[in-house]
C-alpha cells in the first residue's frame, strides 16, 4: 500500500486498529516518502530506525486502547525530547540532548504513537516564514520559492507534503494558524492553559501553547483530545475537564452566533481574502448559523503591543543561554566575555533583535511607558473579547492578510514580516482558543485559510464551525509532488 | 524616539551579547522602526486602565511540599559544553 501516507490521521488510527494494515507498514510509507523530501528541508533530526522499530514492537504487542496507536509522528523542534536532540532551530542549542520529556509529546507517545523526528522552525520560534532557522529555510510544497509561514513551518510542510500523518506545533502569535493557512492545513491554538507547556523551549511564557496541525477538522480534534491537560508541572496549566472533542465532533452548527469584527477589514488586503471571508460568512449561514457584525475597537493595537510583552518575556526567558549549563559555548577572556561572545555566536538576527527591544523597554526609565503600557492595552484587546461574547458564540475572520509569499521577500524588514500576523496575535493576547481552516484559494492557487476565534475552552465551538466551512468549501490540495 | 547606537551598545551590554560596529549601526535602524511601530501605543489613553497580569482567572493550585525528584546531578551536567568532576567550570572570576 504506497498511499497509505495519504490518509488522515483518524483514517490511519483505524486502519491500524481494524488490522488493514500494521504500524510499521505505515511507519515506512512516512519513513520513505520523508527521505525523498529532503529538498523541503522539513526536519532537523530524523529517528526514522528508532520510528521503524518502534513499529515493529508495537505490531508485535498489538496494544490498541491509545487514541494514537501505532501512529509515527514527527514534532516541531521546539518540544524537548528525551535522549533526542532538541535545537528550537538555533545554534545555541546545537548540541542540547534533553534528558527529559516535555508533557505534550509525553502525553502522545502514552496514547501510543511514537517518534518520527524533530520539525524545523524559526529560530526560538521567533519568525512567520521559517527563514530565521539556523537549519535553513523550509519550502512550501505549493512553490519551490515559497515560505511555509512560520514558526511551525516545518511542520506545517511536512504534513501538507505526507511527510508526517499529523504533528504539534506551538502558537505564540500565530505561529500554528499562519503556517496552517500558508499550506492548506489545518492548525489549532488552545486556550492558554489547556495543553501543558513544561519542557517546551519557552518564548514568551503568557503566551505560548503547544497545539495540533492535521490534515482535515476530525484529526484535529482527535489529537487535541491527546494532547490537552492539567499537568502539575506548569502551574498555568488549568484542570478543566478534557472533553472528548472527537466524539462530540459535529457539523450541525444551527442557531450558533457568529461575529464579524469590522476591524479585521484592514487596508490594502487583497479582495481574494475579503471573499474568502464573505464566502466563509455564506456558508454558515447555509449551515444555519446566526450572522452578527460585531466591534473588536482596539484590533490595531494588539499587535504594537505584542511587540512588547513578546519580546520583554524572550528577553528574560532566553537569559538562560550563557553557554555554562547547557548549549553553544564560544570563548572569552573572562566570564562576561564568555557570555557575550556565546551569545553573539549562538544567536540569529532575528533573535537578537527580539531580545535587544525586550532589555529595552524592560531597562531601566521605561518600564512604564513600554511595558506597563502594553499590559494595560493587553487588558482593552481582552475587555473587547469578553465584551463581543456577551452576543456571540465564535468570532470568524480571515487567518492572514496575504497568502504564502516568497523567500526573502519579508526577511530584511521586520515590520512587514510581523504584519503578517495581524489576525493571529489577538488571539494569544487574550488567552482564547483559535483555529485556521483551509477554505480556498487564491489566483496563484495558494492556500488561504479562515478563523473562528472562540470563547475560553470553547475548542469544542469551533471545531465544530470548522468542520461546517470544511464541509462546504471542499478545499483540495492542488500541488503536484515536484520535490522528491 | 529612536534607539541611537549608543543605546544600542547600552542594551546589548545589558543582554550580553556583544556586537561589531557594522551590526550596531543595522540594529540601531531595525530596533528604532521596531520602537517607531510599538509607540502607535502612546495614541490610546490608558490612564483609567488596569494593566493586565494574567490571562487565568483561576488561583494557583496547592500542592504538598515534599520531594519528588533530586539526584539527577549526572543528567543536569550531561549538556555542560565543561565540566570537571561534579561542576560547572567558567573562567575564572576571582583572582
Amino acid at each position: 500500500m504506497s498511499n497509505i501516507s495519504e490518509f488522515t490521521l483518524s483514517q490511519i488510527v483505524s486502519g491500524i486498529k481494524k488490522k488493514e494494515f500494521k504500524s510499521e507498514e505505515v511507519t515506512e510509507s512516512f519513513v520513505t516518502n520523508s527521505k525523498k523530501s529532503k529538498k523541503l528541508n522539513t526536519y532537523i533530526t530524523e529517528c526514522f530506525d528508532q520510528a521503524i522499530s518502534s513499529a515493529k514492537k508495537f505490531d508485535q504487542k498489538g496494544d490498541y486502547k491509545g487514541l494514537l496507536s501505532g501512529v509515527p509522528m514527527a514534532v516541531k523542534d521546539l518540544f524537548c525530547t528525551k535522549n533526542v536532540k532538541t535545537t528550537a532551530g538555533s545554534k545555541i542549542l546545537n548540541n542540547f540532548i534533553p534528558t527529559y520529556e516535555s508533557t505534550v509529546t509525553n502525553n502522545l507517545w502514552s496514547q501510543g504513537a511514537f517518534l518520527l523526528g524533530k520539525l524545523n522552525c524559526d529560530e526560538f520560534a521567533m519568525g512567520s516564514s521559517n527563514e530565521t532557522s539556523f537549519f535553513g529555510s523550509v519550502i512550501n510544497p505549493y512553490g519551490e520559492k515559497l515560505v511555509p509561514g512560520g514558526s511551525s513551518g516545518g511542520s506545517a510542510s511536512a504534513l501538507a507534503a505526507n511527510l508526517t500523518p499529523a504533528t504539534i506545533g506551538t502558537d505564540t502569535g500565530g505561529s500554528i494558524r499562519q503556517p496552517a493557512s500558508f499550506t492548506g492545513t489545518v492548525g489549532l491554538k488552545p486556550t492558554y492553559g489547556r495543553c501543558s507547556r513544561w519542557g517546551i523551549v519557552a518564548f514568551a511564557s503568557s503566551l505560548d501553547q503547544a497545539g495540533p496541525m492535521t490534515k482535515n477538522v476530525e484529526d484535529c480534534a482527535l489529537l487535541l483530545e491527546a494532547i490537552s491537560g492539567y499537568d502539575p508541572k506548569d502551574s498555568t496549566s488549568i484542570d478543566a475537564k478534557v472533553e472528548n472533542y472527537s466524539s462530540y465532533l459535529t457539523e450541525k452548527i444551527k442557531g450558533l452566533k457568529i461575529g464579524i469584527p469590522k476591524e479585521y477589514r484592514v487596508d490594502n488586503m487583497p479582495s481574494e481574502i475579503d471573499n474568502l471571508w464573505k464566502k466563509g460568512i455564506e456558508y454558515l449561514k447555509d449551515a444555519g448559523a446566526i450572522i452578527k457584525n460585531i466591534s473588536l475597537p482596539h484590533t490595531t493595537y494588539a499587535l504594537p503591543a505584542y511587540y512588547i510583552v513578546a519580546p520583554a518575556e524572550a528577553s528574560s526567558n532566553l537569559a538562560r543561554y550563557d553557554g555554562v549549563k547547557y548549549g553553544h559555548r564560544a570563548k572569552g577572556n573572562n566570564l562576561i566575555e564568555m557570555y557575550e561572545n556565546t551569545r553573539s555566536e549562538g544567536f540569529g538576527d532575528e533573535v537578537k533583535r527580539r531580545i535587544l527591544i525586550g532589555t529595552y523597554v524592560l531597562s531601566s526609565g521605561y518600564y512604564d511607558a513600554y511595558y506597563l503600557k502594553a499590559q494595560k492595552v493587553r487588558q482593552l484587546i481582552k475587555s473587547d473579547f469578553d465584551k463581543a461574547f456577551k452576543d456571540v458564540d465564535a468570532i470568524l475572520t480571515p487567518s492572514t492578510p496575504n497568502s504564502a509569499f516568497k523567500i526573502g521577500d519579508k526577511k530584511d524588514d521586520p515590520i512587514s514580516m510581523y504584519l503578517n500576523d495581524i489576525f493571529t496575535v489577538p488571539a494569544n493576547l487574550s488567552g482564547l482558543p483559535a483555529i485556521s481552516v483551509p477554505a480556498g484559494h487564491d489566483k496563484n492557487n495558494l492556500p488561504l485559510g479562515l478563523q473562528f476565534i472562540g470563547k475560553a475552552f470553547g475548542e469544542q465551538t469551533i471545531l465544530n464551525l470548522s468542520l461546517a466551512i470544511e464541509k462546504r468549501a471542499n478545499f483540495n490540495k492542488n500541488f503536484k509532488v515536484w520535490w522528491n | 524616539m529612536s534607539i541611537d547606537k549608543k543605546t544600542v551598545k547600552h542594551i546589548s551590554k545589558l543582554a550580553r551579547i556583544s556586537l561589531n560596529e557594522s551590526k550596531i549601526s543595522s540594529l540601531s535602524k531595525d530596533l528604532s522602526s521596531i520602537l517607531k511601530f510599538i509607540e502607535q501605543l502612546n495614541k490610546l489613553n490608558t490612564d483609567q486602565t488596569k494593566p493586565l497580569t494574567s490571562i487565568i482567572h483561576a488561583s494557583l493550585k496547592s500542592r504538598k511540599d515534599e520531594i519528588n525528584d533530586g539526584k539527577i546531578r549526572d543528567q543536569i551536567l550531561k549538556n555542560s559544553p565543561k565540566k570537571n568532576e561534579e561542576f560547572f567550570v567558567v573562567p575564572k572570576v576571582i583572582e
